[in-house]
């Protein structure tokens, strides 16, 4: 969306996050993990939006929260700015969560409703007592309404008085009020109608050229990730499949699962849907609990052969490709009419 | 008896429809005349955003509206010339399943958690069909088996808790499909699943629907799964219909404001696009819809009149139709 830095911000490497699972009442007993996020690598650069896209269940939510610093990671290393964000602890934990803040998808469960619109979006500075003395938190909330595009007038208002697209507005101004640099947008849109999404995808690319921020920008949704990302990384059960900018993934993805996702993607165009190809998966994506042997995708892939069976593909740039998948049989093909 | 239908009737046909929902917090007018139809073989797509009626439509010609709160205040639903909001309800439940069939976004309360699918199945062909236990089991193997559930004999013993999600909703397809409708109301059959099920669900139902020559009733918020699937498209904004023509007409030439607006709002996977062209404002509160037109508030090409005229749906040439004052003017060709 804007011009993009090539500075990493956060650098995120082989990042894992496994949840036991665990069986019995009185004595719990570990029987096995959820391999929710399994190795995952990526850089963030100043400025850009970095788009993820997977189905459910992938690992983006998680993914999500571990760089929140919600949920402690199992291993790897993610580095703002250069500083490991695992080992900060007290003042400078506090001065890191100033930077890096999350939007989440459902505007109907990610607000208090018994808070105002002021207290919510002003509660940031109640923790951060150093942005904004007291005096001034009132105007300061008001000036955050008004760059969302919402009346400064509804400061006393509660959530249950706005719609979905409003309470939206309301959880991107309280991310903003730090001032932060990275803002997470955890499928930001897609609990919206589709009249209001375009209000909301407008307003996120402004704020980023406005303030300078950079996001990482999860959704399920391939059109609206196409949309708003400089670069992309596609998710398949906890890893990174794919990864690259988005005329990469878009016009000359690699990898067998980015294809059929964006030939399954619906196109709003009839004129078309006569000539498309179309990659019919079979299948359902298997557990996370116990991802198939090598390749994970083997299960559901049409180009797998025996040796995707045995060997883990690595995420790396392939011979005869320009940006990394994690293919053994890797093959650049336009997949998307026009 | 009555008389028998002409021959020649729609194979559904809704018309005029208005109902309302009488709740402590006033009146929602929540449909205000709603018009379509749909013959054997081909699909019709109801596109509308949440809360535009597309679900209480469907619910009213299944006759499974909640009432109370629901009240149809006046139109008509038309089965092969039939009037279904006059029928004994006797009648409508026989309809229902053998002539009419509806699948709900969400399969998971659609179906009873408690008796495996294959008894569910079964005991439609059972009761309705008078089949034996043996040949009502077998049965539901073959048709769990035609909408692509693997190892359907063995399937039909779990419960639906244990199915994924789209395997779920190939179930309740299997269920609805079970006594043979003509007519099948999907109503967000894939707005909860992954794009590659939901490719996947869409293309099921569209082999589904040529192979028994149903009427196929699409109801979704996705223009995109409109493009891909529709023959003819209804849209719905505030309890009416405001805009129907077949699909290519519709994308090519829109002629309501607000079809228009929603094609230009969103987010294309083929093209990177730049600054998305957003609707200012909201859909209307159903319990005080602006007078005249009632997207006036929203629409760019508003005028005084459109405040006070609420426009009818008016053919146009070519077969389609707007509920714009001023359709003649954006009509190309
Ligand atoms: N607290 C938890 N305990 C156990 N398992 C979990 C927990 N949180 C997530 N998981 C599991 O981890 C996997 C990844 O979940 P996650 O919520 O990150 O997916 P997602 O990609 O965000 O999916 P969606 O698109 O549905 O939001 C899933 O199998 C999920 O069930
Ligand atoms: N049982 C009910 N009681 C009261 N209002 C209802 C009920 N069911 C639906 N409505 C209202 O009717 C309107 C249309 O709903 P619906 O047909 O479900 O919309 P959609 O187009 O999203 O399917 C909405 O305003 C909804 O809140
Ligand atoms: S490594 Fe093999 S199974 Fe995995 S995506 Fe490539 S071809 Fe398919
Ligand atoms: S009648 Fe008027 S307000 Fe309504 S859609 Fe047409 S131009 Fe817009
Ligand atoms: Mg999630
Ligand atoms: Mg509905």
């Amino acid at each position: 969306m804007s011009s993009t830095g090539t500075e990493p911000i956060l650098q995120v490497q082989d990042l894992v996050k496994h949840f036991p699972v665990q069986l019995g009442v009185v004595f719990k007993r570990t029987v096995g993990h959820v391999r929710a996020v399994d190795g995952v690598s990526f850089d963030l650069r100043r400025g850009e939006t970095l788009g993820v896209v997977g189905e459910s269940g992938c690992g983006k939510s998680t993914l999500a929260q571990v760089l929140m610093r919600l949920e402690p990671p199992t291993a790897g290393a993610v580095r703002f700015h250069g500083e490991d964000i695992f080992g900060k602890r007290g003042k400078d934990l506090k001065a890191l969560r100033r930077q890096i803040q999350i939007v989440l998808q459902d505007p109907y469960t990610s607000l208090n409703p018994r808070m105002t619109v002021g207290d919510i979006v002003g509660e940031p500075f109640e923790i951060h007592t150093e942005v904004a003395p007291k005096g001034e938190r009132r105007r300061k909330v008001q000036e955050l309404l008004d760059v969302v595009g919402l009346n400064p007038e509804h400061i006393n208002r509660y959530p249950h008085q706005f719609s979905g697209g409003q309470r939206q507005r309301i959880g991107i101004a309280r991310a903003l009020a730090l001032r932060p640099e990275v803002i997470i947008c955890d499928e930001p849109v897609s609990a919206l109608d589709v009249s209001i999404q375009a209000q909301v995808m407008n307003l996120l690319g402004d704020l980023q050229t406005e303030f300078g921020l950079s996001y990482i920008f999860i959704a399920h949704d391939l059109s609206v990730v196409r949309h708003l990302s400089d670069r992309v990384a596609v998710m398949y059960l906890g890893k990174i499949v794919e990864l690259g900018t988005e005329d990469e993934i878009y016009n000359r993805a690699a990898h067998p699962y980015t294809q059929a996702l964006l030939s399954a993607v619906p196109v709003p165009d009839p004129s078309v849907r006569a000539g498309r190809q179309r990659i019919r998966l079979t299948g359902d994506v298997p557990s996370p609990v116990n991802p198939p042997s090598g390749c994970r995708f083997r299960t559901r892939c049409w180009k797998a052969t025996e040796i995707c069976a045995e060997e883990e593909p690595a995420l790396e740039v392939r011979q005869g490709g320009h940006h990394p998948s994690a293919c053994h049989h890797a093959e650049e093909q336009h997949l998307l009419p026009g | 008896m009555t008389i028998p239908p002409p021959l020649d009737a729609p194979l559904l046909e809704v018309a005029g429809l208005h109902v309302e929902f009488r709740t402590r917090d006033g009146v929602a007018k929540v449909l205000n005349g709603v018009d379509y139809r749909v013959e054997a073989g081909e699909t019709l797509a109801v596109l509308g955003e949440s809360g535009s009626g597309k679900s209480v439509t469907a619910n009213t010609i299944m006759g499974i509206l909640e009432s109370p709160p629901g009240v149809v205040t006046a139109g008509s639903v038309r089965y092969r010339g039939e009037e279904l909001l006059t029928a004994t309800p006797e009648r409508r439940r026989d309809l229902r399943g053998e002539n009419m069939a509806m699948i709900f976004q969400d399969a998971l309360s659609a179906l009873n958690p408690v008796f495996t699918v294959g008894f569910q199945i079964a005991e439609q062909l059972r009761t309705r069909r008078g089949m034996s236990r043996r040949d009502a089991g077998r049965r539901a193997v073959e048709l769990l088996d035609q909408v692509g559930i693997p190892a359907a004999r063995q399937r039909v013993r779990d419960h639906p808790h244990q199915f994924s999600g789209g395997m779920r909703q190939r179930v309740m397809i299997a269920m609805s499909l079970a006594l043979d409708p003509d007519v099948l109301i999907a109503d967000e059959p894939t707005t909860a699943l992954d794009v590659t099920v939901q490719a996947q669900i869409m293309d099921l139902l569209a082999e589904l629907k040529a192979e028994r020559h149903m009427g196929l009733i699409l109801i979704t918020h996705d223009l995109g799964v409109v493009a891909e699937v529709a023959d003819r498209i209804a849209v719905m904004y505030a309890g009416r219909i405001v805009e129907h023509a077949d699909v290519h007409t519709l994308y090519s030439n829109p002629c309501h404001p607000y079809t228009h607006a929603l094609l230009e709002s969103i987010p294309r996977v083929d093209t990177k696009g730049t600054q998305l062209r957003a609707i200012t404002g909201l859909p209307p509160n159903l319990t005080r819809i602006p007078p005249g037109c009632p997207f006036h508030p929203r629409c760019p090409m508003a005028v005084d009149v459109c405040r006070e005229v609420v426009p009818a749906l008016a053919l146009l040439p070519g077969g389609r139709s707007s509920a714009c004052l001023f359709a003649d003017e954006l009509v190309t060709r």
